[in-house]
C-alpha cells in the first residue's frame, strides 16, 4: 500500500512524518505546478472552488508515481470542502484510476475515532507508536509553523531578493529529514539561524509597513495557488503576518466540533458586531482576524479567496464595515485556474502604495500635532 | 538651459498613449495609439511623433504604467515603473482636487478607486468578468454595424431603453440579437446595454465601495456619452469627464516621475529619442527546470539581453 495526500502549503511534511512514522509507505505528490492545475481543472466540475481542482491534479500526480491509495480530510459544515473527499473518490474512479480512498472525518469531540481512521491506513501499531509517531510530527509541524514566521519577519530586511526563500527551502528540507524529536529540534535552531542571517542590517527600516492576511485556509496556505502573495509582498518591504498556520487548521480539524462554536475563542467574539453566525469553512475568522489586524494596527489587510467560496463572499460583503468602522484598508484577491501572475501583481502594487501612502499622511499629520 | 518636460507613457491591452507634461503638470502633447499586440514597435513610433514636439525640451523624467509597463520601462529607460491604479488616482486627483470617487474602463478592465482627501483609500478592479470594457463595446458596436464613436450618442437618443442581461458579455449579446428579434429600436438597445453595463460594472468592480461625489470617469469608455448618461443615472449624481481622459494612466505615471525626480539626486534614466532606432526585440522560451513551464521572455536591445522575466522562481530574473 502507497499512500497519498494532497498538497497544503507545507503540510506535507507533518503528513509524511507521522505515516513513515507509522510504517507506511508514503508517496508525496510532486509540489503544485501548472501540470497539476491542468489536470486538475480538465477533470473536476468547472464550479468547484480550486482546491476540489489541484486536489484531483495533485491524486494523479501521485498515481503516476505509484500511490495506490490516498487519504483525505472530511468535514462537516456548510462549506463544500467536508463533500470533496467522496466527490474526487468518484471523479477518479470514472476516469478508471484503481485505489482505495479513506477518508478521514473530524472527530465529533473524540480523538479515538481519528485513531480507528487512521488504523486502516497503516496497519495495526501499539498505543504507544501512535503516540510517539503522533508527538513526532507534531513538532516537525511545530517547526514548520515557527519557520514560517521567522521568514515573514526576515524577508524584507534581506540581503538580496530571493535569499529568505531560498534560507526557508534549506530549513524546511532540514525538518523534513529529521527522525527524532531531537533532530527537529536542532534542525528548528538551524534553520531559524539560517533564516536570520540573510538579514542585512543595511536594509533594515525602523517601522516597515504590516499587513495581515486571512480568508480560506487553502488559498492563504498554498503558495502556488495564490502567485506567492507572501512572497511577493516580503519582497516589496512589507512585514506579513496571516491569520491562520497549519498547526491551526490541524488542530481545529482534529478537536474543535465545527458545527458548535466555541465560546471564549477570540476571533469570534472580535467577529460578533459583524458576523454573529457561523458561514462555514473560515468566514467568521476572517472577519474577526481583520478586527484583530486593525486592532493591533496593522496598515491593511489582504482578503484571499478561491472563486465561488461561499463563507469567504459573505465575509467579504462584511469587510467594508469592519473597514470604514476600525480605519483598516482591505483588498480581497479572488483565484482560480484562470487567475493571473499580472493581475494579481498590480492590485499587491496598488494595495501597498496605498498603504504606504496612507502612512506618509498620518506620519506628517502626527508630526504636525 | 532647455525646459524641464516629463514623459508618460501608459500600454494597455489595447491603447498605448503618451503624454508629455511640462513642469506645472500640463499637457504639452498626448497621443492616443492602439496596441495592436506590438506593443514594442508602438512605442517606437509613438516616441518617433513625439519627437518634433520635444524638441528644445528637456525630458527631466521618465514614468510607465499599464499592463507592458515593465516592457516600456525597459525600452525608454524609465525612472518610475507604477501600477495603473496608483497613476490613475494621481492624474484624477491632479485635474480634479476634490475627487472622491474614479471610475476608469479601458480596454479590457475596469476599476473603480475611492480617495478622500487626494489619497486613495480603497479599489477594486474586475476580477473574473470582463463585460462592460471597451472590448466588448467595440465588439457589440461592430456587430450592430454602429461606428463605435456614435454608440454614445446613439444611446442618448433612446426614449426606452430595454433591459439587458449585463451578467456577462456572451449572455448579453445573446440577449441583444433577442432584443433586436422581438423588434426593439437600436437606440433603445444600445442605451439599455449602457445600462446593463453600467449595473453589472456598480455590482461587481463597485460591491461595497462608498461612492461619494465627485465621480470622475475616465479611460478609453469614457469617450461613450451613452455610458456617461447611465452612470449618472444609476448613481444620481453629475459624473465628470476630465479633458484628457483616454490618457490619464500617462500623465500619472509622468506625474509620478516627476515626483521622484524631486526625491533623487541625478539625471534620468531616459535613453533619449536617438535609442528607440535601436531594434529592440523580445522572444520567449519555455523553461524546462520544473513542471510549471515557465514562459521566460527575453528583451533584446540590438544583440544585448536588456531584460527577461516570466519565471515563477525567479531564476531567469539575473542575467
Amino acid at each position: 500500500m502507497k499512500i497519498t495526500f494532497a498538497h497544503m502549503g507545507n503540510l506535507y511534511i507533518t503528513v509524511k512524518a507521522l505515516l513513515e512514522d507509522l510504517g507506511a509507505e508514503v508517496v508525496v505528490p510532486p509540489m503544485p505546478s501548472k501540470r497539476t492545475l491542468s489536470i486538475g481543472s480538465r477533470y473536476s466540475p468547472e464550479f468547484a472552488c480550486l482546491p476540489l481542482k489541484v486536489n484531483i491534479g495533485n491524486y494523479i500526480e501521485a498515481m503516476e508515481l505509484g500511490a495506490d491509495t490516498i487519504a483525505m480530510a472530511g468535514g462537516v459544515g456548510p462549506c463544500r470542502f467536508g463533500l470533496y473527499g467522496e466527490v474526487q473518490r468518484e471523479i477518479l474512479k470514472a476516469l478508471g484510476y484503481e485505489f482505495e480512498m479513506i477518508i478521514i472525518e473530524p472527530p465529533q469531540g473524540r480523538l479515538r475515532h481519528v485513531l480507528r481512521q487512521l488504523g486502516r491506513l497503516v496497519g495495526r501499531n501499539s498505543v504507544g507508536k501512535y503516540v510517539s509517531a503522533v508527538r513526532l510530527a507534531w513538532a516537525k509541524m511545530t517547526a514548520v509553523d515557527e519557520l514560517e514566521k521567522v521568514v515573514q519577519r526576515v524577508r524584507p530586511f534581506e540581503s538580496r531578493r530571493g535569499a529568505a526563500t531560498a534560507a526557508l527551502a534549506s530549513a524546511l528540507k532540514l525538518v523534513d529529514e529529521a527522525s527524532s524529536i531531537a533532530q527537529v529540534k536542532r534542525a528548528l535552531e538551524d534553520g531559524r539561524e539560517m533564516l536570520l542571517s540573510v538579514r542585512a542590517p543595511e536594509n533594515s527600516v525602523p517601522d516597515p509597513p504590516r499587513i495581515g492576511i486571512v480568508g480560506e485556509v487553502y488559498v492563504v496556505l498554498e503558495p502556488f495557488v495564490n502567485f506567492e502573495v507572501e512572497r511577493r509582498l516580503g519582497e516589496m518591504g512589507v512585514l506579513v503576518e496571516r491569520s491562520i498556520y497549519i498547526g491551526d487548521w490541524v488542530r481545529e480539524h482534529l478537536f474543535k466540533d465545527l458545527l458548535r462554536l466555541r465560546k471564549g475563542r477570540r476571533p469570534y467574539d472580535l467577529a460578533k458586531p459583524y458576523l454573529c453566525h457561523f458561514v462555514g469553512g473560515h468566514g467568521v475568522e476572517t472577519v474577526g482576524h481583520t478586527v484583530e489586524y486593525a486592532k493591533r494596527r496593522f496598515d491593511g489587510v489582504i482578503q484571499l479567496a478561491p472563486f465561488t467560496c461561499m463563507p469567504e463572499i459573505v465575509a467579504q460583503d462584511v469587510l467594508p464595515s469592519v473597514s470604514r468602522d476600525l480605519g483598516i484598508p482591505v483588498m480581497t484577491l479572488v483565484f482560480d485556474e484562470h487567475s493571473s501572475d499580472a493581475g494579481v501583481l498590480t492590485r499587491l502594487e496598488a494595495f501597498v502604495d496605498l498603504v504606504e501612502r496612507s502612512r506618509r499622511r498620518r506620519a506628517a499629520k502626527g508630526a504636525r500635532g | 538651459m532647455a525646459r524641464k518636460a516629463y514623459l508618460g507613457v501608459d500600454v494597455g491591452s489595447v491603447s498605448t498613449n503618451l503624454v508629455l507634461l511640462n513642469e506645472q503638470g500640463e499637457v504639452l502633447e498626448k497621443l492616443y495609439l492602439r496596441t495592436r499586440g506590438e506593443p514594442i514597435a508602438v512605442i517606437q513610433e509613438g516616441m518617433k511623433m513625439l519627437a518634433p514636439a520635444a524638441s528644445g525640451l528637456q525630458i527631466a523624467g521618465v514614468g510607465t504604467t499599464g499592463s507592458g509597463r515593465r516592457l516600456a520601462a525597459v525600452i525608454l529607460g524609465a525612472d518610475c515603473v507604477k501600477n495603473e491604479i496608483t497613476a490613475h488616482a494621481v492624474a484624477s486627483a491632479r485635474v480634479v482636487p476634490d475627487v472622491r470617487t474614479v471610475i476608469e474602463i479601458g480596454g479590457q478592465d475596469s476599476k473603480i478607486i475611492i480617495l478622500r482627501d487626494g489619497a486613495v483609500l480603497d479599489f477594486a478592479m474586475n476580477t473574473v468578468c470582463a463585460a462592460g470594457t471597451g472590448s466588448f463595446l467595440d465588439q457589440q458596436a461592430a456587430r450592430l454595424g454602429v461606428p463605435i464613436e456614435r454608440f454614445g450618442e446613439l444611446a442618448l437618443m433612446s426614449t426606452t431603453p430595454v433591459r439587458i442581461a449585463g451578467r456577462c458579455a456572451v449572455f448579453a449579446e445573446s440577449d441583444m440579437i433577442h432584443k433586436q428579434q422581438m423588434g426593439h429600436r437600436i437606440e433603445d438597445i444600445v442605451a439599455g446595454l449602457c445600462e446593463a453595463l453600467v449595473r453589472n460594472y456598480l455590482n461587481n468592480v463597485g460591491k461595497g465601495k462608498d461612492i461619494q461625489p465627485p465621480v470622475v470617469f475616465q479611460g478609453g469608455v469614457a469617450a461613450n456619452a451613452g455610458m456617461r448618461a447611465a452612470f449618472e443615472k444609476a448613481l444620481g449624481t453629475p459624473v465628470a469627464v476630465p479633458e484628457h481622459y483616454n490618457v490619464m494612466g500617462a500623465i500619472g505615471a509622468a506625474l509620478l516621475a516627476a515626483e521622484e525626480m524631486e526625491r533623487r539626486d541625478g539625471p534620468s534614466n531616459f535613453r533619449g529619442f536617438q535609442a528607440l532606432d535601436m531594434d529592440y526585440s523580445a522572444s520567449s522560451f519555455e523553461c524546462k527546470g520544473c513542471p510549471n513551464l515557465c514562459e521566460v521572455v527575453n528583451i533584446k536591445m540590438g544583440h544585448e539581453v536588456i531584460a527577461r522575466w516570466g519565471s515563477r522562481c525567479g531564476r531567469w530574473d539575473s542575467f
